[in-house]
């Protein structure tokens, strides 16, 4: 039989999900002999052509990370969807939209008027913002369209499975490709290389009585290596996030930013977490809770770092005009 | 703006207090507008911040929550955890570009009928004026 085709594809993302698999070492060597890499730009020269002429269904496996905020992301996702068997959402942007989508919380034109703009090393004194389309004397000139807000990958065309992780940890990485080689895959549209159970579950800090008096950010403090995060009045988002990364933020004394996304049933893993959080301050009037409410000075950015693509509000709310 | 735009509001009234209250709202024939939509919770303490969400972005212009005083809630402090809950969320609202007219925290006792009809009746009247929220509509693009 030959050997299974997989691709890999960033749209919009850091490239971290790509270091993740090159990452792999030896086990991407054992795992590159048991299948033929067709398409993968950040390591092997194949052009978007190349990917067009491919027959319909020819890859049997796609690795797609990154979210969609172009139309170039978009145009790849869908290309890669028509192209491909199993379509996988690799990583928390193609999932929840990741760090790109918190461009949601802001518009396409504040963006642009701040990155070509006010940024101080800017020198635009004419005040020229990207077009999609440009005339030059050589002809025209088109870039990809940037989108308002940013969406996940299954927001934009079937995926098959799910593998969270900013990026997906090694292991776990490794063992989904020897499952697709061995052809053991679950049914479609779970989320594999990672746990059912939230992180609190693995992570082996003592639990105290999850008291708040205030909140404090990782700079304040070196927090004591034995006892609970949010024990310390850091927001730890292990609570509300999906396991199975082996805790390694914890282990390097810091907090759980969300990256594994939502535990399976959970609707909105930044609403759950502002729950579960505010749920322990240790207050009883309104000024104090007010008062400890007030650490948290970047609630979006906070409880919905990787995935407020994924929730149920998306982005800010348009300003009505 | 729309002339006639009424606002569609999720009322989560907690057993005890709230929606007893509303209730005798009701059998005391008090009129007030209709635009709220009553869920009956067994605490306000059960309102999860993830319900508000999840009312806000499927349509509805408003969410009231409505408990028991505080000192009163049947389960000794249900409410205190609600108004916790609410401090955080409000912050959060603001940041989405909510209005914090349009998330109400209200406390409606038993016997407050008048109460609750005038919570109704106050929060109706500044939604219309506010307006749609649509948030739905603004994931696109």
């Amino acid at each position: 039989m030959a050997n299974p085709k997989a691709a890999f594809y960033w749209a919009a993302s850091c490239g971290g999900c790509e270091i993740a698999v090159l990452e792999l070492g030896k086990a991407l060597v054992d795992v590159s002999k048991k299948v033929d890499i067709v398409f993968w730009p950040v390591a092997l020269d194949f052009k978007y052509s190349d990917v067009e002429s491919m027959p319909d269904k020819s890859i049997d496996v796609c690795f797609f990370n990154g979210a969609i905020q172009t139309s170039e992301n978009e145009h790849m996702a869908k290309l890669l969807r028509e192209k491909s068997k199993i379509l996988i959402a690799f990583g928390a942007c193609a999932n929840g939209g990741g760090i790109p989508a918190l461009a949601n919380t802001t518009s396409k034109e504040r963006i642009f008027t701040r990155v070509y703009k006010e940024t101080p090393t800017t020198d635009n004194p004419q005040g020229v913002i990207p077009q999609t389309k440009v005339q030059v004397k050589e002809g025209e000139l088109a870039i990809p369209e940037f989108y308002n807000t940013v969406r996940t990958l299954d927001q934009t065309v079937g995926v098959d499975y799910s593998v969270p992780g900013c990026p997906p940890v090694g292991e776990q990485v490794t063992a989904v490709m020897n499952d697709i080689v061995a052809g053991k895959l679950p049914p479609k549209g779970s989320v594999i290389g990672a746990s059912d159970k939230s992180l609190c579950d693995e992570c082996k800090r003592v639990k105290g009585d999850r008291k708040i008096k205030k909140i404090v950010r990782t700079y304040e403090i070196v927090p004591d290596t034995e006892k609970c995060l949010l024990d310390q009045g850091v927001i730890c988002m292990g609570p509300a996030t999906r396991g199975g990364c082996g805790a390694q933020c914890i282990d390097a004394n810091m907090p759980c930013r969300g990256c594994y996304g939502a535990v399976p049933g959970v609707l909105d893993q930044g609403a759950k977490m502002l729950s579960a959080l505010s749920s322990n301050f240790d207050a009883e009037n309104e000024e104090e809770i007010e008062q400890i409410a007030s650490g948290v000075t970047d609630p979006i950015g906070t409880f919905y770092r990787y995935n407020l693509a994924r929730s149920m509000q998306r982005r800010k709310k348009a300003r009505r005009v | 703006m729309e002339s006639n735009f009424e606002p569609k509001i999720v009322g989560f009234l907690c057993k005890w207090c709230a929606y007893t209250g509303a209730d005798l709202a009701g059998t005391s024939r008090i009129k007030y507008p209709p635009n709220v939509t009553p869920i009956r919770v067994m605490c306000s303490g059960r309102v999860d911040p993830v319900l508000v969400m999840k009312a806000l972005s499927s349509g509805a212009d408003g969410v009231l929550i409505a408990g028991c005083h505080p000192g009163d809630c049947h389960y000794t402090s249900g409410n205190v955890k609600t108004i916790r809950r609410f401090k955080l969320l409000q912050r959060m609202l603001d940041q989405f570009g909510i209005e914090r007219d349009r998330v109400r925290l209200e406390w409606v006792s038993a016997s407050e009928g008048e109460r609750y009809a005038q919570v109704v009746e106050n929060m109706t009247e500044t939604l219309r004026t506010l307006g749609p929220l649509n948030w739905n509509g603004s994931k696109e693009g």
